[in-house]
């Protein structure tokens, strides 16, 4: 019955999408055109990546609101190793960037099992230290496109195959990862049994701490991983802009997609669409003539509304499974 | 509730324990989070002290203090609502557009009373949406501020675009207007400060709020009506971010949508430094106070040593776990 009503959460993501695009379509007709597909596709790798990460921690009933500092720090790190040693080989740069990233999520991991804090204050003092740290490194300048390897920037366009950039290959081998880790394995599904029940994780034996550490870790790494894409995609990395307000848009694309923030409740495919129906509305609102200032407001209402679906969904649930309950 | 299991253990003396010894009075008043915050405000302005003799200056220390005033406000309210168990991420945002808000009405030259009427109704609204969210529809705070954080940072970038919003000249520079002596944001500040200790600290209202985040189930069943306490508290932080927003503009001169951006942290760290216990049910608002003050002089005295902004950014966010642990770890070694 449960699993039913999931299913029929990520149909309606898709119906949301499909909605949308009618919508959009009839307005401006343009917007259903495969060019506007391949804007929508450039527009969420970034986006992709981070939510495969922030799904887990919320499952975990956690929140992390350090990746778009991660983002930043982990580029900046990237940027300036390629700046000031650009003998060394530019596939090196992703080994830098995960690495960075994997070392600040670990930070963050241990300071919520250590000391038993909440993520949220945590990741709040991680995100100005994190922030504050990229400004210190790169001396708070931008390292502009002559210093990213013109072959890492190359990723953004060319492709293996069917005119589909590596960056979204990329980001869809993380999230067919991520279903693969988050299903089909021991700790994945222990991620999920920590989220749903707290108390009953650690009777069953689950390792809470080091499994909470890893879900950190995870995110970091993957923000990481965005963070030397971010160069990819746009060519610079500016120690103020680049990761700012990125724990926004991703946090919305995972609640949108179905992620109950009561934790233990949520699916990659349901993300993946959260994801592309954020990467479409970011699309639509240019050829709606809608200033792109109103992007952040966008972002909040949709977390908003993706708050009230999800608590309708779950009241739908508590009554199935109530009234389930009377007919035995 | 502690005699009867010593009566009935009187009679087993093999299982008989006496109770705990009452911790010595000494203990109770300075074994506190708020005693670490006295401490280390006393150690900071010895510490700006040898930066510069500006330091030992009261005159210099309160008028610095007018740069943090909006947001120390908003701290105590803060600290509030996070004694009441929950927590509002949202008020640096709310600020911003009750702000934006405030200052695009007397752009129309209208009369004042409608301007502060906008102003205020605005932050009443933001707050109502918080607690409709909230306390109607049970959903879990963190999230939903986080949501509204976005949502009315983006609003204020819609109503104010990019550009900066000026207000009239007769209505700029309320840090310059002194009272008793006193900068009036500072004064507004300390009024409310005492307001509130008396609120918390006095009233049965201040210990239900306790009551609340120590253990809402006990307090819905010994009658206390939680959701309601809770609703109210996030109306007053709604409200009290439009009159700290009210006080930015006077003294900024103009607004733009990033007013206070990224004040949550300021906030926060405020409230963790003053010892209020993140999980609720404990804290003051002498604790909030002292702590606001040894932020000013943190913040004045890096910027007297000429750090970098991404340093003083870097330490604040330090600081805030640092704090957080040392409260958790010296609530942890005292009775609850």
């Amino acid at each position: 019955m449960i699993g039913s009503l999931l299913r029929r959460r990520e149909a309606g993501i898709l119906l949301m999408i499909v909605l949308f695009c009618v919508f959009v379509g009839i307005l401006r007709p343009r917007f259903l055109t495969l060019d506007q597909f391949r804007i929508i596709l450039l527009l969420i790798p970034l986006i992709m990546i981070g939510a495969m990460g922030q799904m887990l921690v919320i499952i975990a009933r956690h929140v992390d609101l350090s990746i778009g500092s991660i983002q930043g720090l982990a580029a900046m790190l990237t940027a300036l190793m390629f700046k000031f040693h650009p003998e060394i080989p530019w596939g090196f740069g992703f080994v830098v960037a995960i690495g960075v990233g994997l070392g600040l999520g670990v930070i963050n991991g241990v300071l919520v099992t250590a000391f038993n804090l909440p993520a949220i204050i945590v990741t709040l003092g991680t995100l100005s230290l994190y922030r504050g740290l990229t400004f210190i490194v790169s001396n708070a300048k931008q390292i502009d496109r002559q210093f990213v390897p013109a072959a890492l920037k190359a990723m953004s366009q060319d492709s293996p195959t069917y005119a589909v950039p590596w960056i979204i290959v990329i980001a869809l081998a993380v999230a067919m990862a991520t279903y693969w880790f988050a299903n089909r394995t021991l700790v994945g599904r222990q991620i999920y049994a920590m989220g749903s029940n707290p108390i009953a994780a650690p009777l069953r034996g689950i390792r809470v701490n080091a499994v909470t550490i890893l879900v950190f870790a995870i995110s970091g790494a993957l923000a990481g991983l965005s963070g030397i894409m971010y160069a990819s995609r746009w060519g610079f990395v500016n120690p103020s802009n680049t990761g700012t307000g990125f724990e926004f848009q991703v946090i919305a694309a995972v609640v949108i997609g179905g992620v109950s923030i009561n934790g233990g409740v949520g699916s990659v495919p349901g993300v993946v669409l959260g994801v592309f129906l954020m990467g479409c509305v970011s699309a639509a609102l240019p050829l709606l003539g809608i200033p792109g200032t109103s992007q952040a407001a966008i972002y909040g209402a949709v977390i908003v509304i993706a708050l009230l679906i999800d608590r309708s969904v779950r009241m739908r649930a508590n009554a199935a499974l109530s009234s389930a309950r009377g007919r035995e | 509730m502690s005699e009867a299991p010593v009566g009935l253990n009187s009679t087993v003396s093999a299982t008989h324990r006496d109770a705990a010894p009452p911790r010595p009075l000494w203990q109770v008043i300075f074994v506190r989070p708020e005693t670490l915050t006295f401490v280390l405000l006393v150690l900071a302005i010895f510490a700006g002290g040898q930066l510069s003799p500006y330091f030992l200056d009261i005159r210099y220390i309160l008028d610095s203090f007018t740069l943090t005033a909006e947001l120390s406000l908003l701290a105590l309210i803060l600290t509030l609502v996070i004694i009441a168990g929950e927590i509002d991420l949202s008020p640096a945002s709310a600020m911003a557009l009750s702000a934006c808000l405030f200052a695009y009405a007397m752009s129309f030259d209208w009369p004042m009373w409608i301007c502060v009427s906008i102003g205020i109704g605005s932050g009443l609204i933001m707050g109502a949406i918080n607690s409709a969210l909230i306390i109607g529809l049970q959903l879990p705070s963190i999230i939903v501020t986080i949501g509204t954080l976005t949502l009315y940072r983006g609003l204020a970038q819609v109503i104010a675009g990019d550009k900066s919003i000026r207000v009239p000249e007769w209505y700029i520079g309320i840090d310059k207007v002194q009272v008793l002596g006193l900068p009036a944001p500072d004064l507004i500040f300390i009024l409310a400060a005492i307001a509130l200790a008396f609120l918390l600290g006095m009233t049965v209202w201040g210990r239900q709020i306790y009551q609340t985040g120590t253990n809402e189930t006990a307090a819905i069943y010994a009658g206390i009506r939680t959701r309601r306490i809770k609703a109210v508290l996030f109306l007053a932080t709604g409200v009290t971010a439009s009159i700290a927003g009210m006080i930015f503009i006077s003294r900024l001169g103009s607004v733009r949508y990033d007013l206070g951006l990224g004040g949550e942290l300021q906030m926060v760290l405020m409230a963790m430094l003053g010892g209020t216990y993140i999980f609720g049910g404990r804290g003051t608002i002498l604790g909030t106070f002292l702590a606001a003050l040894l932020l000013s002089v943190i913040s004045t005295g890096m910027t007297t040593a000429n750090l970098l902004p991404a340093t003083q950014l870097c330490v604040l966010g330090v600081l805030l776990v640092l704090s957080i642990i040392a409260t958790n770890f010296i609530y942890s070694r005292t009775q609850r």
